[in-house]
C-alpha cells in the first residue's frame, strides 16, 4: 500500500495545479494518472484563459458575463469565487515561464472570445493549452511532485455508512498498467479527483479517447451526487471527420461561417443580430444545424468557415496550428479554402457536485477542473473559462486537501442540500442491472480503520479484474460503440422526449450487454482491453445520467434545447438536476441555485447577443 | 464488411499452453479461456471472406512476455477497410476492436498534442494520429519506435527519455519576479519568436528513436532534452547566471557535442521543430560562453 498526505487522480491541468497547491502547504503530495501528465487533454485547448487583467476591466465584469453565459445555472459564490482569483493564477503561470503570445510593451497578448464583454482571453498561439500543461509539469518536476503515470485508478475507498455525508474517502485503488498489479493508495488527508471529461459518452467529439468521465462516475458510485448532467456543451466548430476542434479563436479573430448559399448565415438568418459568429457555442451550433437540416448546409453535413480574409500573417502568428489541423486531418489548406465544421460534443458543464473549495459531501473527497462542477458554466460554459477554472478550483482544492485553513463555503452539498424531489418518467428503471453486487463502498467488516478501508477496496478490485480477466463474453468495444451511437442520435444539440426515453432504453440494453462483458487479452502486461473494458462501464453512468437530466429538465436553458419546452422557464427551472447512486438506484432530486453574489444578487435576463 | 485477419504461428500454440505447467486455478482457467478463444478465432478467420471493399493491408510487430505464442516476436497481419481520410491510427484501433482486442498501443488525443502515438511506420517514425494512410506504400509496417525497449506490442519503455527529458532541469526559473503578483515580466515579440518553434515539443520521443548517436550513446542527452534546454536557455525571462548553469548542464560529456548534425531528428519531428539548427545555435552559445573566461 502506497501513502501520502494527498492523493491527486489525474495530471491535467487540474490535477497538476492541485498537486503543486497541495506541495506549497507542505503536504506529501502524489499525482496517479492514467496517462503520462504531459498526455493530459488539457493539452489540446486552443483558443485561451480568460482573466480580467487590464485596465476597463475588472473580475466582476468578468463575472457578469459567466452568470449571463451560464443562462444563470451558475452558482454566484463559484463565480465570483473564479472571477476574483482567475488574475492572480494566470500571471502566476506567466511567472512560471509559459509562452504567453505578447504585445508591443512585452505583456501578454489578450483577445475576444465569445460572450466576453472585453477582450480578456489570453493565450499562446493557438496552443494555450499545450502551453500551460507543460509549464505546469515542469513546475511539477521541479518541486519533485512524485508522479504514479499509467496508473489507472478503478475505485475510492470510502467507508460506509447510510448517509454519503458521513462517509469519509480514504484513499483509492489503483492499477499498475504496465505490470497490471494493483494496489492500494491511502490518503491521510484526501483525495482530489481531477479526471477530466467524458466526452467519450459521444461517438462525435473534441475529447481525447481518455476522457471516459472515470472520476464522475467513481464519485457517483461511492454516494457523490452528479449535477447538471444534462448541461452538455456542443462546440460548433469540430471537423466532420474525427470531431478535431478548430478554436473558437478563429472566430475571436474575425473568422466567418457561410452556408451552401454562401449567405453569412449568422447574421442573414437572423441567428445573433449582434454578435453573429461570435454569439456564445450554443446559439451558434443550433443555428449551424437549422442551416443544415434546412437544407442549407453542404453535404448535409456542415457550413464553412472561411478565415481566408484575415491574411496570411495574422494567421500564422495567431492560427498556425488551426492550419496544421485542417490540413493532417482534413486535407483542407484554411489559407485557400473555407474549412468544413460542424458541432460535436466539447465540455462537460455537469459533473462531481463541489463547493467553491474543491470539496465534495464526502469527507476526505475533492474534485477538480471538468470533472466537477461547482456550477461556474451552468448550462453554457464560455470559451476560456475552463482553463482559468481548472487553476483556481485544482488550487483551491489542493489548499484545502492539504490543511489550509480556508473560507466556509457559501455553496451546500450532499443530499441535505436538497430542495425538493425530481420528477422524471423513465421508461425503464435506470441504473445497475444488478444492483447490489458492483457496490463500490467498502464493505462494513474491513471499514474499521482507514488502511482497512482501502484494504478491503483492493481485494474488491483484484476479484472484479480476476473475474473479468476469466470470464469468456463479448468485447466491450461493441457495447461502447452502441452507447456513444445512442448518444450522438438522441441525447444531442436537439432533444425530443421520444428520443430520451429510446436512449435511455437503449442504455439499458447496453447495460445488460455489459453484464456479459469479458477480457479478451489473458496478459497481466499493459492491458488495455481491461482498461477500456473498465473505463466502458464509467460511460454507461454518465451517459445515463445526462439522459436522466436531459428528460427531467422540462425547458430551454444554455444548450439545453428540448423540442418539446420552447422557452426558459425561471419560475420553475432555477435548480439545478442532480442523481444519487443510492446503492444502483439513481435518484433524482433538485437543489436551488445560489443568484447572491458578493456584490449584488444576479437578476435573470434574456440571454442575446 | 471483410472481416479477415491473419495471424502466423498462432495455431499450434493452444495446445502446447493447455499443456504447459499452470501453477494456480486462476492461471488455469485463463489458458482454458486462450484456447476457447483461439478456437473460436481461427473459425470465424475461415468463414470470413473479402468482398470488394477496398481494404489495406497491416503488418503489425507483436510481443508479449507473458503470453505463450507471443513472447517470440512476430508480425501480424490485418486487413482493414480502407476509407479516404483514414489514419494509421484509425486503422489500428480498427483492428484491435474488430479482429483483436489484446493488440496493445497508446494513444489518446487523436490530434497529435498528446504525443502517446509515436510509431515506426513503413520505417520511419510517425504519429500515428498524423499520418494518412493514402500517403503510404501497402503493406504499411507498423513496429514499436526502434532503439526502446519494448513492453508489449506497439508499446515501448518512455521512462529513459523521461529521465533524459528531466536531465536538463527542464523548468522556468527567473532570477526576479515582478514584485507586484498581478505584474506579468515582460518578454519582447522577438524573444517570444524565438523560442516558439522549441516549445512545441509533446515528448512523442521520435526524435530520440531516430537518433544514431542516441542509439550508440544510452546516456546521450538527446534531441528533445536538448531542444527542452534550449527552449529555457533561450528565453529572455531567465537571468545570466541560469543561463550559465543551463550551457553547463548541455556542454556535458553526453551532451551537445555529441550530436554529428546528421538531421535525422529534425525530418521526424511531428511538430517540425528545427532541433539539428537548435543543437547548434546551443553549441554556439557554448563556444561563445566559454570565450568569456579565456
Ligand atoms: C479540443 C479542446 C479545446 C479546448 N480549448 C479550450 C480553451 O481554449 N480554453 C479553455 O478554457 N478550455 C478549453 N477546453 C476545455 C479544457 O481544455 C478542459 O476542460 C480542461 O483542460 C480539462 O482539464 P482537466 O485537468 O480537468 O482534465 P484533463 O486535462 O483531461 O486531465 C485528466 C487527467 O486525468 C487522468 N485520468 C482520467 N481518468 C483516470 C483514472 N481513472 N485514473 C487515473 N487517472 C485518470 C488522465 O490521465 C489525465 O491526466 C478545450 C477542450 C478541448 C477538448
Ligand atoms: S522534439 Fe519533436 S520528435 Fe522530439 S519528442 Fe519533441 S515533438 Fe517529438
Ligand atoms: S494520439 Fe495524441 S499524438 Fe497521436
Amino acid at each position: 500500500m502506497y501513502e501520502h498526505d494527498v492523493i491527486v487522480v489525474g495530471a491535467g491541468g487540474a490535477g497538476l495545479r492541485a498537486a503543486i497547491a497541495a506541495h506549497e502547504e507542505g503536504a506529501d503530495v502524489a499525482l496517479v494518472t492514467k496517462l503520462h501528465p504531459v498526455r493530459s487533454h488539457t493539452g489540446a485547448a486552443e483558443g485561451g484563459i480568460n482573466a480580467a487583467l487590464r485596465e476597463g476591466d475588472s473580475w466582476d465584469l468578468h463575472a457578469y458575463d459567466t452568470m449571463k453565459g451560464s443562462d444563470y445555472l451558475g452558482d454566484a459564490p463559484a463565480i465570483d469565487t473564479f472571477a476574483k482569483d482567475a488574475p492572480e493564477e494566470v500571471i502566476q503561470i506567466e511567472h512560471w515561464g509559459m509562452p504567453f503570445s505578447r504585445e508591443d510593451d512585452g505583456r501578454v497578448s489578450q483577445r475576444p472570445f465569445g460572450g466576453m464583454s472585453f477582450p480578456r482571453t489570453t493565450y499562446a498561439g493557438a496552443e494555450t493549452g499545450h502551453h500551460l500543461l507543460h509549464t505546469m509539469y515542469e513546475q511539477a518536476v521541479k518541486r519533485g511532485i512524485e508522479v504514479y503515470d499509467e496508473w489507472y485508478v478503478t475505485n475510492l475507498a470510502v467507508t460506509d455508512h447510510e448517509d454519503p455525508e458521513d462517509r469519509t474517502c480514504h484513499g483509492c485503488v489503483a492499477y499498475d498498467i504496465k505490470s497490471g498489479e494493483i494496489h492500494g493508495f491511502r490518503a491521510k488527508n484526501g483525495v482530489i479527483l481531477a479526471t477530466g471529461g467524458l466526452g467519450q459518452a459521444f461517438d462525435h467529439t473534441t475529447n481525447a479517447v481518455a476522457n471516459t468521465g472515470d472520476g464522475c462516475a467513481m464519485a457517483y458510485r461511492a454516494g457523490v451526487p452528479m449535477e447538471d448532467m444534462e448541461m452538455i456543451q456542443f462546440h460548433p466548430t469540430t471537423l466532420p471527420s474525427t470531431g478535431v476542434l478548430i478554436s473558437e479563436g478563429v472566430r475571436g479573430e474575425g473568422g466567418i461561417l457561410y452556408n451552401e448559399d454562401e449567405e453569412r448565415f449568422m447574421f442573414e438568418h437572423g441567428y445573433a443580430n449582434n454578435d453573429g459568429e461570435l454569439a456564445s457555442r450554443d446559439v451558434v451550433s443550433r443555428a449551424e444545424l437549422t442551416e443544415v437540416n434546412a437544407g442549407r448546409g453542404i453535404e448535409d453535413e456542415y457550413v464553412h468557415l472561411d478565415m481566408r480574409h484575415l491574411g496570411e500573417e495574422r494567421i500564422l502568428d495567431r492560427l498556425e496550428n488551426i492550419l496544421h489541423l485542417a490540413e493532417d486531418f482534413e486535407g483542407v489548406d484554411g489559407l485557400d479554402e473555407p474549412m468544413p465544421v460542424k458541432p460535436g460534443q466539447h465540455y462537460a458543464m455537469g459533473g462531481v457536485e463541489t463547493d467553491e473549495n474543491g470539496e465534495t459531501c464526502i469527507e476526505g473527497l475533492y474534485a477538480a477542473g471538468e470533472t466537477a462542477c461547482v456550477s461556474l458554466h451552468g448550462a453554457n460554459r464560455l470559451g476560456g473559462n475552463a482553463l482559468p477554472e481548472l487553476l483556481v478550483f485544482g488550487a483551491r482544492a489542493g489548499h484545502h486537501a492539504a490543511g489550509k485553513d480556508m473560507k466556509v463555503a457559501e455553496i451546500e452539498t450532499g443530499p441535505s442540500a436538497k430542495s425538493e424531489d425530481g420528477a422524471v418518467e423513465p421508461p425503464v428503471a435506470p441504473g445497475a442491472v444488478d444492483a447490489g453486487s458492483d457496490d463500490v463502498v467498502a464493505d462494513g467488516g474491513a471499514a474499521a480503520t482507514p488502511k482497512g478501508v482501502v484494504k478491503g477496496t483492493v481485494e474488491e478490485e483484484r476479484q472484479r479484474v480476476e473475474e473479468l480477466l476469466e470470464a469468456d463474453g463479448i468485447n466491450h468495444a461493441e457495447v461502447r460503440a452502441d452507447v456513444q451511437e445512442t448518444m450522438t442520435q438522441r441525447v444531442n444539440v436537439f432533444r425530443e422526449e421520444d428520443g430520451l426515453k429510446q436512449a435511455l432504453r437503449e442504455i439499458k440494453d447496453a447495460r445488460r450487454e455489459y453484464g456479459n462483458v469479458a477480457v479478451a487479452d489473458p496478459s497481466r502486461t499493459y492491458n488495455t482491453d481491461l482498461i477500456h473494458t473498465i473505463e466502458t462501464r464509467n460511460i454507461l453512468d454518465v451517459a445515463e445520467a445526462i439522459t436522466i437530466g436531459a428528460l427531467a429538465r422540462e425547458e430551454f436553458r444554455g444548450a439545453h434545447w428540448r423540442a418539446e419546452h420552447q422557452e426558459r422557464k425561471d419560475d420553475e427551472w432555477i435548480k439545478h438536476t442532480m442523481l444519487a447512486w443510492n446503492d444502483g438506484e439513481p435518484e433524482l432530486y433538485y437543489k436551488p441555485v445560489v443568484l447572491e453574489g458578493d456584490e449584488e444578487t444576479y437578476e435573470p435576463k434574456e440571454r442575446s447577443y | 464488411m471483410s472481416t479477415q485477419i491473419e495471424q502466423q504461428e498462432t495455431e499450434s500454440e493452444s495446445e502446447q499452453e493447455a499443456e504447459s505447467a499452470v501453477e494456480s486455478p486462476g492461471d488455469r482457467r485463463r489458458a482454458q479461456k486462450q484456447q476457447r478463444l483461439d478456437e473460436q478465432k481461427q473459425a470465424e478467420r475461415e468463414e470470413s471472406t473479402l468482398d470488394d471493399e477496398e481494404t489495406i493491408t497491416l503488418k503489425v510487430f507483436r510481443y508479449d512476455p507473458e503470453v505463450e505464442g507471443k513472447q517470440e516476436p512476430r508480425f501480424d497481419d490485418f486487413v482493414v477497410p480502407f476509407h479516404k481520410g483514414m489514419t494509421i491510427l484509425d486503422a489500428l484501433i480498427y483492428a484491435r476492436d474488430q479482429y483483436d482486442s489484446s493488440l496493445t498501443f497508446r494513444h489518446s488525443c487523436r490530434q497529435a498534442v498528446c504525443g502517446s502515438d509515436a510509431l515506426f511506420v513503413n520505417g520511419r517514425q510517425r504519429l500515428g494520429c498524423k499520418t494518412q494512410i493514402a500517403e503510404l506504400e501497402s503493406p504499411v509496417r507498423i513496429e514499436p519506435l526502434p532503439h526502446q525497449e519494448v513492453v508489449k506490442d506497439l508499446v515501448v519503455d518512455m521512462e529513459h527519455f523521461y529521465d533524459q527529458m528531466e536531465a536538463v532541469e527542464p523548468y522556468f526559473d527567473a532570477d526576479e519576479l515582478p514584485d507586484d503578483e498581478l505584474e506579468e515580466q515582460r518578454q519582447s515579440r522577438e524573444n517570444r519568436e524565438k523560442v516558439k518553434m522549441s516549445t512545441r515539443c509533446i515528448w512523442c520521443g521520435a526524435c530520440m528513436s531516430s537518433c544514431n548517436i542516441a542509439a550508440g550513446d544510452n546516456e546521450y542527452l538527446g534531441p528533445a532534452a536538448i531542444n527542452k534546454a534550449y527552449r529555457f536557455a533561450m528565453d529572455e525571462r531567465e537571468g545570466a547566471d541560469r543561463k550559465q548553469e543551463r550551457l553547463r548542464i548541455i556542454e556535458q560529456e553526453h551532451g551537445v557535442w555529441r550530436c554529428q548534425t546528421q538531421f535525422s531528428c529534425t525530418e521526424v519531428c511531428p511538430k517540425d521543430i528545427p532541433l539539428t539548427e537548435h543543437i547548434q545555435e546551443l553549441k554556439r552559445e557554448a563556444v561563445k560562453n566559454n570565450l568569456k573566461f579565456w
